[in-house]
């Protein structure tokens, strides 16, 4: 059986995943589907637009909420929504590429107001990579 | 270990690594309730922090949040305390605006649909629908330095419109150059907008007076008058300013102190502290100006379907933000800077900082409740200086998680249960409906009847919703 890319899991007020990966850099790339499936409220996005990202963080978590926080601005600030990330992370130095669509073309999508540290973990298992982040909804 | 004190107060006495005590005002019903999450774990976090005064204040509403809870209070010395964004929140000045027209549900009636779907084009609501004011770089840095004074000057907001707004919808000491580009690109088109989630635009009736002279103070002259509320906040450009100093707070600060990463702060008086301050309050009025632009387009829908309807701001009042207010403590009168998240200021008759119209009987409050639901109209009272630092709820608060309600619960049930009680709704998304269903969420009626039994904040009118506009 193929093992689950993200999951959701319950919180009250906001939204909570977890997302798993062979590596870190999978599980990051992970997170954005996990954020494009919030986002789109599980819907298709394409992949017809294509944005560099090249971000640094004090340490893993600082970088983690970083690298949602991108997410999010590009929503707001571009327009962009993301459907996979394809990337490389090197100590706390994430770079790569977001693939996704413009939002003016969806109609049924559900906003983001924040990344946050709440719940936020990042821990190697045995098959790789767990991280966990709560989002401002 | 929580102890009842007296009748919805109880009491989480200091332990550990906790400065203070934490109160928590619920009724049995409602702190059942509160116990099932994280409220209270975070609650104790609030406790432990630097230069926290007093007790750390849990209202009726309360649910779990990240960092501090929703619905939770604290306040710190202004020389030896922090100020945190975690702990008012991503959406700076979310809050709650309610307008009184001098029309008839009877008269309403007869055009619902319209107006519904007329405000649905003229306010943006849902993601990515930018709005149709665009502003240049300078105009942007004015609205958030001179926030409500810019509508006015512009002709957006009139002389009276100032005048019922907290702050007269200007906070002192906003600084735009404080507030980044990217939080700039992130609310430059969305002033005038609702954004998603629990954010709505309602039209409502006066269900039920409780208070006649006070509501007859408020402009709420009858019952079948219609009323407009509208919750939303600072959007992407309050949002990104929380991040943004959260960031820069634990770099200068560390954060290995601290019982939550999410808690980063700084000291009031420190230099980032400073900044944090002008950050916010330009973010605060950025969110004063957002439900002015939506009171402007309220105002041009009614003007057209019933010409010379007068729309009168009742009142404005920011949830989610650090104020500066004066308390007494062991005796002595002090300054103390009060974290609001998802809670109301709750000021008694007399206050300056109330508008002068209303400062004879005391602030107005607005707790909404959920999607369909009746909504209050307080009024704050010197018990709640005393009691609760000035606040009580904001809403129903938060019962299920989004995902439960997705998975549990039917859209098409909701709008058809909404349709039966002839409440109209127009929403971007029926999945969008689904989450904020009304079972979603605690009773509103138990959280004002607690905070009124409290006297934390006294009940002046039931508000009824008739139409309902959501992303």
């Amino acid at each position: 059986m193929k093992k689950q890319k993200f999951e959701f899991f319950e919180h009250t007020a906001d939204i909570k995943f977890r997302a798993y990966g062979k590596n870190l850099e999978e599980a990051f790339e992970n997170s954005a589907s996990a954020f494009s499936f919030h986002v789109s409220r599980g819907g298709k996005i394409k992949s017809n637009k294509i944005k560099e990202i090249n971000l640094e963080g004090a340490d893993l978590e600082a970088l983690f909420y970083g690298f949602l926080d991108e997410l999010i601005y590009l929503l707001d600030a571009e327009g962009f929504i993301v459907v996979k990330a394809k990337l490389s992370i090197d100590e706390n130095k994430l770079k790569g590429k977001l693939y996704g669509d413009e939002v003016k073309k969806y109609k049924d999508l559900d906003h983001v107001k924040a990344a946050t540290y709440a719940e936020m973990y990042l821990k190697k298992v045995k098959t790789g990579w767990e991280v966990q982040a709560v989002l401002d909804v | 270990m929580i102890k009842k004190i007296a009748e919805n107060i109880w009491q989480i006495e200091k332990e550990g690594k906790m400065n203070v005590p934490i109160t928590v005002y619920a009724s049995e019903q409602l702190l059942e309730k509160i116990k099932q999450d994280k409220t209270l774990e975070q609650a104790k976090n609030m406790a432990m922090m630097t230069g926290v005064v007093k007790h750390v204040v849990v209202l009726p509403d309360s649910h779990q949040g990240y960092g501090a809870c929703i619905g939770g209070v604290s306040a710190y010395d202004l020389n030896k305390g922090v100020i945190s964004p975690g702990q008012t929140g991503y959406d700076i000045n979310c809050g709650v605006r309610l307008l009184a027209l001098n029309l008839s549900k009877k008269e309403f009636l007869k055009k619902r649909e319209q107006v519904l779907n007329d405000l649905y084009k003229t306010v943006p609501s849902g993601v990515g629908k930018g709005s149709e004011l665009k502003f240049n770089d300078k105009e942007l840095d004015e609205i958030l330095e001179k926030g409500l004074q810019w509508a006015f000057d512009k002709g957006y907001a009139t002389k009276e419109d100032v005048e019922h707004i907290e702050d007269k919808g200007r906070i002192e000491g906003a600084d735009a150059s404080k507030v980044s580009q990217k939080a700039k690109a992130r609310g430059r088109d969305q002033l005038g907008t609702i954004g998603s989630g629990n954010h709505f635009l309602e039209i409502q009736e006066v269900e039920e007076i409780f208070d006649k002279k006070i509501s007859n103070i408020f402009g709420l002259e009858n019952e079948g008058q219609i009323v407009v509320m509208i919750h939303t906040g600072s959007r992407g450009l309050g949002h990104q300013t929380a991040s943004d100093y959260i960031h820069k707070m634990e770099k200068e600060y560390g954060f290995k102190d601290l019982p939550d990463r999410e808690l980063a702060c700084a000291p009031i008086e420190s230099r980032l502290g400073k900044e944090y301050r002008a950050a916010m309050a330009a973010a605060a009025n950025f969110a004063f100006v957002n439900r002015q632009f939506i009171t402007y387009q309220v105002r041009k829908s009614f003007e057209k379907y019933f010409p010379g309807t007068r729309v009168k701001v009742v009142y404005d009042i920011a949830h989610n933000i650090a104020k500066f207010e004066e308390f007494e403590i062991d005796g002595k009168k002090v300054i103390l800077c009060v974290h609001r998240k998802g809670a109301t200021r709750s000021l008694g008759p007399g206050r300056i900082e109330i508008s002068k119209d209303y400062r004879k009987v005391g602030q107005p409050i607005f707790i909404p409740g959920s999607m369909g639901t009746a909504s209050y109209v307080l009024v704050g009272t010197e018990k709640a200086r005393e009691i609760s630092f000035a606040s009580t709820a904001h809403g129903a608060g938060r019962l299920l998680s989004r995902t439960y309600a997705k998975n549990n619960l039917s859209s098409d049930k909701i709008i058809k249960n909404l349709k039966e009680r002839d409440i109209m709704i127009k929403a971007g998304s029926k999945k969008g409906v689904l989450e904020e269903a009304p079972e979603a969420y605690k009773d509103v009626n138990e959280v004002v009847r607690v905070s009124n039994e409290l006297g934390i904040g006294n009940i002046v009118a039931k508000l009824r919703p008739l139409a309902v506009m959501k992303g």
